[in-house]
């Protein structure tokens, strides 16, 4: 994956930069709007990351530019200003997903390859499999190996995000927005059991484990070793 | 001179000038009439002596002829303060008459003139002016009257006087009077301006001197009295928040600081430097948490929200949040129950209200389980429309919390134990309060029999 991050911070780019690099990935480096935009424009980059805040064109304009000449590249919005507002803001303008600072590092690898997937037509599938599980969005209905799975409605979005993330590392925090619509941090990590139970749900009785914590980072739907 | 000039610019000095000014116009309009007035009247009383005269030794003319005119005039002048007169031959020979001296010509012009003149018994010589009347009599005789107009001139000159003495006098009285209460007034604002200054040299002890009055000074000295109270007071919780972050961030950076250090002092491996480079993580992250609270509180308590309000389902609301902490109670033992009937909307800021609304359950399922360890926390939460205002509350059977500690703990970085042992930022219930605040609404907590209950009161803006 080719990752355009803007931002004129140099350590915080640079730190980037080989994080991206790290986790496998290629990034390349904008210190201001202008160039960061130039260079989204003509370049072949499957996600920008932008700072809100940049010299000679700000990231907001930078990104609303770029969607009315048509270029649709997934963005993702890094900003100091985290208010519900701000971010109301910034998905407006045409950011894709906002993540205020600070971050983790792993927070913002799973939100950017969860990004990069998103080409369209994907996310019209009506059955999501992974392994032998298998999701129907429109009845409502997840079996596992043909057998139903009996899940509350929570369960079941909780479930349908991680499908549709398959395979992706997706954040408590990612979670809360996506699926509880909540931007803040509930205190006691009221995410994890919600999801041990969707995975006793799920694999109790089974020899391979789908739902998989990822250490640090956050859960991760995939069938088999990765 | 400095002083005079400051007084001069002063308003109050503006204000007693022109009223001094008018004041002077209308005393001087007053007297300009009255002296009018009074030499009017004394005008047509000479007039009306001298016309009364004239027709009286007409009278004695047309009964005895020139010789008894001459006669009675004769007579007339010898008293005393009496009128002036003469009875001429055509030839303007006096035949009779107390004036010595006249201008040429006076007698040849019948009518009013006014002229020096001189008596012939000498008590009044040289040029006395005095308004006379000629009058022609049949056979060429001429006869004047008039009257010594030196009285009258008296008369003028010491109304002159008392009218000037007066005027002067009310100018004097005015500019004194101007100047003691400008003065006054100057004072007591100087006064207010010093105190202003030692104020904000940073003695916020002082206050402003109130002189008894109730006047309009004595009010803005009592609102500024209660501004600077209010002041004084927000000073000291904002020294009380600066300690406390003082503690409850110092501390945590501090220890994240001795960790690494540790770590580079004696890890030997890479498995101890992992273990100390996840407590760094850890530790930060629970900082940045801290940090994110108090900026939300502060944005809070700052008042900008009007572009994120919407209508919202607060019983939604807080079914959902009951939702997401039921498995979390479920594994505690604890039991979560929503009073709420939806929909029950709510202008306001969903992810505030929902925030605020958590933190009051996570506070409960923690603090919430009655005494003595018998099973879980019992938290119930409530959603219900009262008159003009939606009403929000949490409420368990634990500990419950002191009447006299339910205010502070409402107050930024306040844990009741003070050893700030267990974990938690206390900040839970302040950015509660903000929420609440910044909704226009009250926060209340009270004893639920046992435990505690916070009741939130929302302004309903539909």
């Amino acid at each position: 994956m080719r990752i355009l991050i803007v931002e004129d911070d140099r350590d915080a780019a640079s730190y980037l930069v080989k994080a991206f690099a790290e986790a496998g990935h290629v990034a390349d480096h904008a210190a201001d709007g202008l160039t960061g935009y130039a260079m989204a424009k003509d370049g072949p980059y499957d996600v920008l990351i932008v700072d809100r805040m940049l010299p000679k064109l700000d990231g907001l304009s930078m990104i609303s530019r770029l969607r009315q000449e048509g270029t649709q590249t997934p963005s993702l919005i890094l900003s100091a200003l985290g208010e519900v507002d701000d971010r109301v803001k910034g998905l407006r303008a045409g950011g894709d997903d906002y993540l205020p600072k600070p971050y983790a590092f792993s927070e913002l690898l799973a939100r950017v390859e969860v990004l990069s997937r998103r080409h369209p037509g994907k996310g019209e599938e009506t059955v999501y499999r992974v392994g032998d599980l298998e999701l129907d969005r429109l009845s409502h209905v997840v079996r596992r190996a043909g057998e139903e799975i009996d899940l509350q409605p929570r369960e079941f979005r909780l479930l349908e995000y991680l499908m549709k993330n398959a395979g992706q590392v997706v954040t408590r925090t990612m979670l809360l927005e996506h699926v509880w619509d909540y931007h803040f941090d509930p205190g006691t990590n009221v995410i994890d059991v919600h999801v041990s139970r969707l995975r006793a749900k799920l694999d109790k009785g089974f020899d391979k484990p789908l739902l998989h914590t990822v250490r640090g980072a956050g859960y991760m739907i995939r069938a088999g070793a990765r | 001179m400095q002083a005079l000039g400051k007084l001069v610019r002063t308003t109050a000095f503006k204000l007693m000038a022109a009223y001094l000014l008018v004041f002077t116009l209308f005393a001087a309009s007053l007297l300009g009439y009255f002296f009018w007035n009074a030499q009017r009247l004394l005008g047509l009383q000479i007039n009306s002596s001298i016309n009364g005269e004239i027709s009286s030794l007409a009278d004695e003319y047309q009964q005895g002829g020139v010789m008894r005119l001459a006669a009675t005039i004769e007579m007339r002048a010898r008293r005393p303060g009496s009128l002036l007169y003469i009875v001429a031959t055509p030839d303007n020979e006096a035949l009779a008459g107390n004036v010595s001296e006249l201008p040429d010509g006076v007698l040849d012009k019948p009518g009013w003139s006014s002229i020096p003149y001189s008596r012939d018994d000498g008590t009044s010589s040289g040029a006395r002016m005095a308004l006379v009347r000629v009058f022609l009599l049949q056979g060429g005789y001429k006869l004047l009257v008039g009257v010594d107009l030196e009285e009258q001139s008296r008369v003028r000159s010491i109304m002159l006087n008392a009218a000037l003495w007066s005027a002067g006098l009310i100018v004097l009285l005015g500019v004194a009077g101007g100047w003691f209460v400008a003065r006054r007034v100057l004072h007591r604002l100087d006064d207010i301006n010093a105190t202003s200054r030692s104020i904000m040299g940073g003695d916020l002890t002082r206050r402003l001197k109130l002189a008894g009055t109730d006047d309009e000074i004595d009010r803005l000295a009592v609102t500024t009295n209660a501004m600077l109270d209010r002041i004084q007071e927000l000073m000291a919780g904002l020294k009380e928040v600066s300690d406390n972050i003082a503690h409850d961030l110092k501390t945590p950076l501090t220890r994240l600081r001795n960790h690494a250090e540790e770590a580079l002092r004696t890890a030997r491996d890479e498995n101890t430097y992992r273990v100390a480079l996840e407590r760094t993580i850890e530790e930060s992250d629970k900082l940045i948490g801290t940090f994110n609270a108090l900026l939300m509180i502060a944005r809070a308590e700052a008042g900008r929200i009007e572009t994120s309000m919407s209508d919202f389902d607060v019983a939604e609301a807080a079914h959902s949040l009951a939702e997401l902490y039921e498995p979390v109670a479920e594994e505690n033992g604890a039991r979560i129950r929503v009073d709420a009937v939806r929909p029950l909307s709510l202008r306001g800021n969903r992810e505030l209200i929902s925030q605020a609304l958590a933190n009051l359950v996570d506070n409960a399922l923690k603090h919430g389980a009655p005494p003595g360890g018998e099973g879980g926390a019992e938290v119930t939460i409530t959603a219900a429309k009262g008159e003009g205002r939606v009403v929000l509350s949490v409420a368990d059977r634990g500990e419950g919390i002191a009447p006299s500690e339910r205010q502070r703990v409402l107050e930024r970085f306040v844990r009741l134990e003070s050893s700030r042992s267990r974990p938690g930022s206390g900040l839970g219930l302040s950015l509660v309060a903000a929420a609440v605040k910044l909704h226009g609404g009250t926060i209340r907590l009270e004893d639920n029999q046992p435990g505690l209950r916070v009741v939130l009161e929302l302004p309903d803006r539909q």
